[in-house]
């Protein structure tokens, strides 16, 4: 027999106490593990969504409807359009305080024969485009040809194959990176393509414009202001100038999500906080009734000679273990249940989930495991202090 | 090993009353002895005990160990010192519930940090408990679980061995047993004090003590000289 085996022999030989402490670690652990996940993937869905939405300004048309529509568009992946005069746009242009505008489409892909699948189409000005460019390079370094399209994460679509729109082939030459948004269903091509998708789309009988050319209207202007203009000024000044548009400061857009995330966010950590404190009691008072009944055994222990310190480790390495294989039961659980549904999360929760990298994802579960062992060891002080500091002697008299 | 008790005072405190239990106790057994101490319950035996082995630090007094106060010692020194050269046979049952008897014998041993599991199983072949060496405490009966204690206290081979009370509840067949195995290691050796009130025991002692209103004096005794005449002085 050697000393070492010692606290794994209490353990196997109390199941019930060990398996009230591993059940209470990992359940600790997951709700710290999983709070943190999704707090980070929320914060990095964020940071994607700001890092995508590059102008200061989003000038949509008139209406309520349309902001519902846009925010849709980004968060949930909801497909949606909405167009406005392009005269709007030169209307912009002419605004003081413009330094860099550019036009968007917006198209919605049938959920019909001549479409391979239902998609946002999103469409930009190569030439002007200030917000989908810089992010695009990481997919596709070239210039957008007639037809051809940038894919989202989102879609099963892969690069070198084709997606037929309004019974126009189109092919993909890249495919984006997740980013946690709506925007990872979407597809990217230019305004040329989108205005011939249009023609097609009324040519297969479906109407997306009634009235107006494709020529004439675009769905949103994207602005960047000047430096050193103020931009509320800026947005009020769209929004009296121009007529029959909304100017929305992205920063708005953004801080309303942020606000929600902010919201969630707050949630779950008074969530963890609630849990961590039920498991901090839960587990000291394990501790503490389990000293009480093994007053007798630590006074025997005392006099074999074990020393104080050496049963306060004992008394620490069974808590160590116990928390220890409750907290990596958390993670694992957790990561097997979490990790291969974020998606469908993603979408049920129309929240901009982006998971973090594997490394970070690993770095926090090790971060959980050693928050909850610091808790079981914490915990199980109190109760290594009293089993330590036993009066041997009266309770070998007195038999308590 | 020479063992001393000097002028030894030690009080409790229970329900806010110190009590004094053992008064200016002086003692010395020696080497190669059975020496038993007799005296009502209360008298301050098991108190008396456990000052010696370390368990209780004296208010008063110091005790000895080769010329040396344990009472002095830190507790990780004093514990290694009562791990190897201490045997204690607490009173009543004090297996450990979740080792088998045989892990129960090497835990002293495994503290010390070797591996005994040979002369682990001799003594449980001498105390009978051989083939229940992968039994459970629970699974054993009062007399076998007092016989359980003998042999782990004996597993480092000890040079003093305290026995609290050994043959309390026992049959005269178990009370024999540990008898015998602790006369056995005083005549290879070593010091074993016996507390009691059973007077059978005192037939195995060269000495025997009474303790009495917390003092502690030699009493006459009518053994078997030659059984229990020390070999070792």
């Amino acid at each position: 027999m050697k000393l070492r085996e010692l606290p794994l022999i209490d353990i196997r030989r109390r199941p019930l106490r060990s398996t009230a402490l591993i059940v209470v670690a990992a359940i600790l652990s997951a709700a710290v593990f999983g709070g943190q996940v999704v707090i980070r993937s929320l914060q990095r869905g964020l940071d994607s969504l700001k890092q995508r939405l590059g102008a200061d300004i989003i000038v949509l048309p008139e209406g309520a409807e349309n902001k519902v529509d846009l925010e849709n568009i980004l968060l949930q992946g909801t497909p949606g359009y909405f167009y406005m005069d392009k005269s709007a746009a030169e209307e912009i242009a002419s605004i003081d305080g413009v330094d860099k505008l550019s036009a968007q489409y917006f198209l919605v892909s049938a959920n019909a024969e001549c479409c391979t699948v239902q998609v946002q189409i999103i469409g930009f000005d190569e030439q002007s485009d200030i917000t989908v460019k810089p992010w695009l390079k990481e997919a596709y370094e070239g210039s957008l040809g007639k037809n051809e399209i940038i894919v989202g994460a989102g879609l099963a679509t892969k690069v070198g194959h084709s997606l037929t729109l309004y019974g126009v082939e189109c092919r993909a030459v890249g495919k984006l990176e997740r980013t946690g948004t709506g925007l990872d269903t979407a597809v990217y091509a230019t305004n040329e393509t989108v205005r011939g998708l249009i023609k097609a789309s009324a040519e297969q009988g479906i109407a997306v414009l009634s009235r107006q050319s494709p020529e004439d209207v675009v769905s949103s202007v994207y602005i960047k202001a000047a430096e050193g203009t103020d931009l509320d000024e800026l947005t009020a000044a769209i929004n009296t100038e121009v007529e029959g548009v909304q100017a929305v400061r992205t920063k708005s857009m953004m801080t309303e999500t942020a606000d929600r995330l902010g919201v969630i966010s707050k949630g779950i950590a008074v969530f963890i906080a609630a849990v961590w404190v039920l498991a901090v009691i839960i587990m000291s008072a394990v501790f503490y009734l389990t000293a009480n009944e093994r007053k007798r055994e630590f006074a025997v222990l005392r006099v074999m000679g074990f020393s104080r310190k050496k049963l306060s480790r004992l008394v620490l390495t069974e808590a160590l273990i116990t928390a220890g294989a409750g907290a990596a039961a958390g993670v694992i659980l957790t990561s097997a249940a979490v990790l291969p549904f974020v998606n469908i999360i993603e979408q049920k929760t129309a929240l901009p989930l982006l998971m973090p990298k594997t490394s970070a994802i690993v770095s926090a579960g090790a971060a959980v495991i050693i928050t909850v062992l610091a808790t079981g060891s914490a915990a199980a002080a109190l109760s290594a202090y009293r089993l330590s500091h036993i009066d041997t002697g009266k309770i070998l008299r007195e038999g308590c | 090993m020479r063992i001393s008790a000097e002028d030894i005072g030690y009080s409790y405190r229970k329900k806010g009353r110190s009590i004094r239990v053992l008064e200016t106790v002086s003692f010395a057994p020696k080497a190669g002895e059975l020496t038993v101490i007799t005296g009502r319950s209360g008298s301050g035996k098991t108190t008396l005990l456990n000052v010696l082995a370390g368990l209780l630090i004296p208010e008063d007094g110091r005790v000895m160990y080769d010329g040396r106060d344990i009472c002095r010692a830190d507790d990780g020194e004093l514990s290694a010192f009562r791990n190897v050269n201490i045997g204690y046979i607490p009173q009543g049952h004090s297996a450990l519930a979740n080792l088998t008897l045989l892990q129960n014998i090497l835990l002293p041993a495994a503290l010390a940090g070797e591996d005994r599991t040979d002369t682990a199983l001799e003594l449980l072949q001498a105390v009978g408990l051989e083939k229940l060496k992968n039994a459970y405490p629970d699974e054993l009966s009062g007399g076998e679980l007092r016989r359980l204690a003998a042999a782990r206290a004996l597993i480092n081979s000890p040079t003093v061995i305290f026995a609290d009370e050994p043959t309390n509840d026992l049959d005269d067949e178990n009370a024999a047993v540990i008898l015998s195995l602790l006369k056995a290691r005083a005549k290879e050796g070593a010091a074993v004090i016996i507390v009691t009130h059973d007077n059978m025991v005192s037939g195995y002692a060269y000495k025997v003590y009474t303790m009495d209103g917390g003092r502690l004096s030699e009493k006459e005794n009518d053994h078997d000289d030659t059984l229990c005449r020390p070999l070792v002085s």
